[in-house]
C-alpha cells in the first residue's frame, strides 16, 4: 500500500463560484485517512504550478475520497476544472489527526477551515457544538449538513449577514467560557485562518480545555524532508506536514 | 545490459543518479516511495557541527516553475545525525555523502572530522553557499580567496572523497570551480539554488521572512546546463551536474553537457518516486541509442 498513488476523478461540485468539492477515487489500494489528515493533490505533468498542494480529509467512504476547498489561486482553478475520468497525482494520507474526543465537544470552523472539521463531526455524530463563522453569509457553505451533524450550530458572520454578527471565536468563546467547571477537559477542536487561531488562543489559554488546532503552512514535500512548512513551536520549529497539521494549541507560540 | 556505474572521485556509484542535499531529509522520509538502495547515493541533509534552528517561516514560496527556499540550514547537527540517523543507513546498500557547511574554518573542519571519524560515511560534499562569521559574513563560494582557505583546511581533515558544491551566484563559475581542483577537491557539484526574491504587492512584504531564498526547479535548469558546461571546460575533476532535473531527459542534457553524475532535488517533492524514474529512463536512453556504457555520454557536446 503506497501512499503515493493516482486517483481518478469521480465528481467535480461547485457549491459556489468559490468553493468546490472533488471527489477522486485511488487507484488500488490506499490507506483510510483519519479527520484532520491532508493529502497533497496534483493535476498531472505541468510546471506550473510545480508543487502539490495540501488538502485536508473532508470525507472518505472506502472507495472515495472527497476534498472540500477554496477556488483561490491556479492550482485550485485547475482541479476544479477538471472533468470526471480525469487522472491526478495523490500521496497521503498523511500528518497528525484530530484525537478522538470525549462525550460532546466544541468545533469551531474559521472560512474553508470547516472542511477539516467536517469529517470529524461525521465521525462523532450529534457530539459537536459547531461554531461555524465566515465573513459573509455566502461563504458558509453545506450548512445545512453541518446542522443535521451537529448537537448544535451557531453561525457567525464579520458581516452581520447571517447569525451572530461579529468573530466566530468570540461567539464560542462567550458561550462556552460561561463557568471555568465548563471547560475543564472540554474538547475544542479549530480550523481557520491563523489570526482566528490565535484570538482562540487568547481566549482559552490556561483555562484547562484541550484544545486541538489545524495549521496551514506553504508546503514542498509533504512527508516531512524539506522543512518548508514549519511553525513555531514552544522549544523549536514543528513541521506542519508530520508533527501536524494537528497541533494541541499549547504546543505552539502563538 | 548497458552499463550505468560512474565514478566521481573515487566513490563508485552503480548509477549516476544521486538526491540533492535538502530535498530528501536522511532517506528514511522517502524509504516508503521506494528502494532507496537503488540510488546511486543519497545526499543528505546539509549538516553543521552544532544543531541549527533555521529561519523563521514562511520559508517556501512557489514561483514559476519553480521555488524559493529560505530554511536557513535547519539541522540536527553531526552528533545527532551520527547517532540517530547514520545507524539506519549503515544497514543499506547505498553510498552515503553527508553535506555539511559551517559559518567558520573551525566549524567546516571539526564537522568534516566527525563525519569522517563516524564510519558509514562514503563521501563529502561542503557547501560553500553560507556566510563566512569571522570574515564580514562573505559568502565563502563567492570570493576566490575565502574559498580556497576553507576548501585547503577540510581537504586536510578528511580522507574521504571531497566535493565541492558550488554556488551559481558568482561571476565566474569556472573559475571557482578551477580554485576548488587546485585545493584537492575530488569532484564539484553545481548548481547550488539562485538567490531571488519574490514580493506580495498587496503588504509590500517578501514572500519570505528571510525576504531573499534560493530559487530551484525547472525554471533554473538551461542556466544549470550552461554553468556545468562551462565547469567542465575548466576542470579536470568529475562534475555532479544539478538544478530542476525532473526527467531522464533532462538528466542526459547535464551528462552530455560533462556531468559525471546527476542530483535530483526539487523533482522528489513533486513526484518522490522520481529518481527512480530518471534512472529506468536513463537506461532506456542507452538501449535506444544503442550506447552499451553512460560514461560515453559525459561530455559529449558537439559544439
Amino acid at each position: 500500500m503506497s501512499r503515493f498513488f493516482k486517483a481518478e476523478i469521480t465528481g467535480v461540485k461547485l457549491l459556489n463560484a468559490d468553493f468546490c468539492i472533488l471527489d477522486i477515487k485511488p487507484q488500488g489500494s490506499h490507506d483510510t485517512p483519519l479527520p484532520g489528515q491532508f493529502y497533497m493533490l496534483q493535476s498531472i505533468s505541468c510546471y506550473d504550478p510545480l508543487l502539490k498542494r495540501p488538502f485536508s480529509i473532508f470525507r472518505s467512504t472506502d472507495d472515495t475520497l472527497s476534498f472540500l476547498f477554496r477556488i483561490r489561486g491556479k492550482a485550485t482553478q485547475i482541479l476544479s476544472r477538471l472533468n470526471t475520468g480525469d487522472v491526478i497525482d495523490v500521496i497521503g494520507p498523511l500528518g497528525s489527526s484530530y484525537p478522538e474526543p470525549e462525550g460532546d465537544f466544541v468545533a469551531v470552523a474559521g472560512g474553508v477551515g470547516v472542511a477539516s472539521l467536517y469529517n470529524l463531526i461525521e465521525k462523532y455524530k450529534g457530539r459537536a457544538h459547531f461554531f461555524y463563522g465566515a465573513k459573509t453569509k455566502e461563504e458558509l457553505v453545506l450548512v445545512d449538513n453541518i446542522r443535521s451533524l451537529s448537537k448544535e450550530l451557531t453561525l457567525v458572520t464579520q458581516d452581520c449577514s447571517c447569525g451572530v454578527g461579529g468573530l466566530v471565536t468570540d461567539a464560542c468563546a462567550d458561550a462556552i467560557c460561561v463557568t471555568d467547571s465548563m471547560l475543564k477537559g472540554l474538547h475544542v477542536y479549530a480550523c481557520g485562518p491563523n489570526p482566528m487561531l490565535k484570538a482562540l488562543n487568547t481566549r482559552l489559554a490556561g483555562k484547562g480545555v484541550n484544545c486541538y488546532v489545524s495549521l496551514e503552512e506553504n508546503m514542498a514535500c509533504g512527508v516531512g524532508a524539506c522543512l518548508g512548512c514549519v511553525v513555531k513551536g514552544i522549544n523549536e520549529y514543528k513541521r506542519v506536514c508530520k508533527e501536524g497539521p494537528v497541533f494541541s494549541m499549547d504546543e505552539i507560540q502563538w | 545490459m548497458v552499463n550505468l556505474a560512474v565514478n566521481i572521485g573515487g566513490l563508485k556509484l552503480p548509477n549516476p543518479v544521486v538526491t540533492a542535499s535538502g530535498t530528501f531529509g536522511y532517506g528514511q522520509e522517502y524509504s516508503e516511495f521506494f528502494d532507496i538502495e537503488k540510488l546511486g547515493a543519497i545526499v543528505v541533509k546539509g549538516l553543521s557541527y552544532s544543531p541549527r534552528q533555521g529561519n523563521p517561516p514562511p520559508r517556501l514560496v512557489e514561483t514559476p516553475a519553480g521555488m524559493l527556499n529560505a530554511i536557513g540550514l535547519q539541522n540536527i547537527g553531526v552528533e545527532t545525525f551520527i547517532k540517530d540517523k547514520l545507524p539506519y543507513l549503515r544497514t543499506l546498500k547505498l553510498n552515503v555523502i553527508a553535506n555539511f557547511f559551517g559559518d567558520s574554518i573551525d566549524e567546516y573542519v571539526m564537522a568534516a572530522e566527525a563525519l569522517t571519524k563516524a564510519g558509514g560515511v562514503h563521501g563529502l560534499e561542503m557547501n560553500i553557499s553560507c556566510p563566512n562569521k569571522k570574515a564580514g559574513w562573505i559568502v565563502f563560494g563567492t570570493d576566490p580567496a575565502v574559498m580556497k582557505d576553507v576548501v585547503t583546511a577540510v581537504r586536510k581533515a578528511t580522507d574521504l572523497p571531497l566535493i565541492v558544491k558550488l554556488s551559481p551566484n558568482v561571476t565566474d563559475i569556472g573559475l571557482m570551480a578551477k580554485v576548488a581542483e587546485d585545493c584537492g577537491a575530488d569532484a564539484v557539484s553545481l548548481i547550488n539554488t539562485i538567490t531571488g526574491m519574490c514580493i506580495d504587492i498587496n503588504s509590500r512584504r517578501s514572500k519570505l521572512a528571510n525576504v531573499t531564498g534560493g530559487l530551484s526547479g525547472p525554471a533554473i535548469r538551461p542556466i544549470a546546463v550552461r554553468m556545468v558546461w562551462e565547469v567542465h571546460k575548466a576542470v579536470m575533476i568529475p562534475i555532479i551536474g544539478m538544478g530542476g532535473i525532473m526527467t531522464a531527459q533532462d538528466a542526459l542534457e547535464f551528462m552530455i553537457a560533462g556531468a559525471s553524475a546527476v542530483s535530483v532535488g526539487t523533482a522528489n517533492f513533486i513526484n518522490p518516486q522520481a529518481v527512480i524514474e530518471i534512472i529506468s529512463g536513463m537506461e532506456d536512453y542507452l538501449k535506444e541509442h544503442g550506447i552499451a556504457n553512460i560514461n560515453e555520454i559525459i561530455g559529449s557536446l558537439k559544439t
